[in-house]
């Protein structure tokens, strides 16, 4: 099958209109799949229900549900097959519900489709893309809030996305199906109604390019999915304060663009990296660590981290708000960081 | 109607001009058992990295089903898969160069002897997690319906594997779309050091069933049942009829691992030689050959001379041949 070249369109065309976050992902699904008939999406209640979200609604009555099809409510099995399916001719996407569920399908990602390609001497391929969610305080309680994105960001043969924004959202969904590697794509689910730009000209965002979500000098604040949006009104606090924060987005966990975070903060000597996952052996430590050598000679103070609270996430309304972290938390790092008071 | 037909196995293999077939089933067949007891030899003797799990005995099933493939049929095998690897056309050079972690090897010794791979010959891939594969041996069924191209898959497992619940997820599935795979269980008596019959309620028939999915128990020391059995199956499936479960009675001769060979904990010396003498499914099929006049003793130990030689050939070149450049380790991490 012809596989047309697409452009990368980076900067901001001249035709854009509002989407949700969640519009962004289906636009991106249903682009692929006119492109490419090997793509389908697998998954529970995807079809006429659009998934719980209702974030493919629709996409059933265009490409029919044998293209977008309901299975039984059997992570590991659907996934599996998916596997199989994407090393013998398709593309699939499969959906995770909620990203909890992730620890039901481990062996398939982790074991299977995370190796396949390796284990075989490079001759099998797993093109297979699973979106799955994270964040908490929806009020669900400790088995539909967690962000477990570090776990497959740790498993060498996965590629791991986490948007911020509609516009990043589309591209990378579309790169992640194009991509001949499984990649696991986490979507914050408090973010689905998120709006942002979007160009209506067709375009793709590379994996493994952080993007600089807004300049500054005195202090770096890395930050992924909805801790982006965080890191913007901490950004936006500390400048009235006269402290210029730089927010960068990595985009991808892995692939992960090591240089513009390293980059950044020998520029402005401080950084804070926010995450919504545990920060105990998680992504903060990873990203942390990162930048601690890459910029060692360059730090004024330690990388600071700030993650999900240690703890299951629990149902109670505040006791669930105090396990995420804030603007204020991340304003009140930041300002510490670079000692005023 | 009313007339009988024969036994099931006797009408498809007994006629004339099959011999060809037969005595390929029977080099087949021999091959594995050469080929297992070199990679024994080989690891006794400290040459062969790692253990290896050895199909001795059990090779009547392996050669019995991809009989009754094509070759861009899809298999998935297991951590004992070097059986269903040689009956899919795997080459034995080269599954000797995977074994002993060299550059030759089908996974350019990356995988070694649970991870055997070849797109060439359909082969999916070993798994090494008991019951890992069935879910890619039920989605390559998926694509092959989806994409019409008229392939069956076979998913290999050993009994040990009905206890994992993802095997009774793809059966869903694969029994709800009518998806072209064709279970095979190989009952070898034991899950590792645990006789089945501690570890395995009820009756195993009745799962498949459960889902509507046909199911039917094999002898699985006779490569002509098998062979009957996994035709009609493969032929049906090709068809569109769906999925299928056969249950293979077997036994593994030797330990769970080449390094496994203080047994009696777990099982009696008289029980394995029970089997082995008269049981074994290379000399049970030998005998018929030469009853049935397909080949006279003189051919078969022709036919075992030559896989003798080609034995030791491939374990020559295995022996011979470089390991993968260190730069090597970071390559096909990503396609």
């Amino acid at each position: 099958m012809s596989t047309p070249e697409m452009k990368t369109v980076m900067e901001a065309p001249a035709s854009q209109r509002e989407l949700t976050l969640g519009e962004a992902i289906k636009e991106a699904l249903a682009e692929e799949m006119r492109r490419d008939p090997r793509v389908l999406i697998l998954g529970e209640d995807v079809a006429e229900a659009g998934t719980v979200f209702k974030v493919l609604s629709g996409l059933s009555t265009e490409f029919g549900t044998d293209r977008v099809i309901d299975t039984p409510i059997s992570e590991a099995g659907f996934t599996g097959l998916a596997v199989g399916a994407a090393m013998t001719g398709l593309r699939p996407v499969v959906d995770i519900m909620f990203g909890d569920f992730i620890a039901l399908v481990m062996d398939q990602m982790a074991n299977q489709a995370a190796k396949v390609h390796y284990m075989s001497g490079g001759k099998w391929k797993v093109p297979l893309v699973m979106r799955t969610t994270l964040g908490a305080s929806r009020r669900s309680a400790a088995q539909h809030s967690q962000s477990l994105h570090a776990w497959f960001s740790h498993v060498p043969g996965l590629k791991v996305v986490l948007p911020s924004t509609p516009y990043d959202a589309k591209g990378l969904l579309k790169s992640a199906i194009r991509d001949d590697n499984p990649v696991v794509f986490f979507e914050d689910k408090m973010m689905y109604r998120l709006k942002g730009t979007v160009p209506t000209e067709e375009y793709t965002i590379p994996l493994g390019v952080a993007d600089v979500k807004r300049s500054g000098d005195d202090i770096t604040l890395v930050a992924t999915s909805s801790m982006v949006q965080v890191a913007l009104a901490a950004a936006k606090m500390l400048e009235d304060i006269g402290i210029s924060a730089e927010v960068i987005d990595p985009r991808t966990t892995w692939p992960l663009d090591e240089e513009t975070l390293i980059e950044s903060v020998k520029k402005t000597s401080r950084a804070i990296v926010v995450d919504e996952g545990y920060a105990r052996y998680g992504v903060t430590a990873e990203i942390a660590s990162v930048i601690a050598e890459g910029a060692f000679h360059y730090l004024d103070q330690p990388v600071k981290r700030i993650g999900a609270m240690h703890v299951p996430i629990p149902f109670s309304p505040p006791l669930e708000d105090a396990t995420v972290p804030t603007e204020q938390m991340v304003f009140e790092a930041a300002r510490s960081l670079c000692r005023r008071s | 109607m009313a007339k009988k037909t024969k036994k099931t196995s006797e009408p498809e293999l007994s006629t004339a001009g099959k011999s060809d077939h037969l005595l390929q089933m029977y080099r087949q067949m021999l091959a594995i058992r050469f080929f297992e007891e070199r990679v024994n030899d080989l690891y006794t003797r400290a040459i062969m990295p790692g253990l290896a799990h050895l199909y001795i005995g059990e090779e009547a099933i392996a050669v019995g089903i991809c009989s009754a493939l094509r070759s861009d049929d899809y298999i998935t095998s297991t951590h004992r898969g070097h059986g269903h690897c040689l009956a899919k056309g795997a080459s034995p050079d080269r599954m000797f160069a995977e074994l002993l972690g060299k550059e030759a090897g089908y996974c350019r010794g990356k995988g070694g002897s649970m991870h055997i791979a070849d797109p060439a010959t359909g082969n999916l891939g070993a798994n090494a997690i008991v019951g890992g594969s069935a879910g890619i041996a039920t989605g390559a069924a998926f694509s092959a319906k989806r994409l019409g191209n008229g392939r069956v898959a076979v998913c290999f497992f050993g009994e040990g594997a009905l206890g994992q619940g993802v095997l009774y997820e793809t059966m869903n599935l694969a029994q709800l779309w009518k998806l072209p795979v064709i279970y095979v269980c190989e009952n070898n008596t034991y899950n590792e050091y645990t006789h089945y019959s501690e570890t395995t309620a009820g009756d195993v028939l009745a799962r498949p069933r459960a889902f509507g999915i046909f199911a039917e128990r094999v002898d699985g020391q006779d490569v002509r049942a098998v062979y009957v059995a996994a035709k009609s199956v493969v032929d049906k499936a090709r068809n569109g009829d769906g999925p299928a479960f056969l249950l293979c009675d077997t036994y593994r001769y030797r330990g769970h691992h080449v390094g496994d060979v203080s047994r009696e904990y777990y099982r009696s010396k008289q029980e394995e030689q029970k089997w082995v003498s008269e049981r074994d499914p290379i000399k049970f099929f030998g005998d018929w050959l030469i009853a049935e006049k397909h080949a006279d003793t003189a051919q078969l130990q022709k036919i075992s001379a030559e896989v003798a030689s080609n034995i030791d050939a491939a374990v020559q070149f295995a022996m011979a041949a470089p390991f993968p450049e260190t730069r090597e380790v970071q390559q096909d991490v990503y396609a």
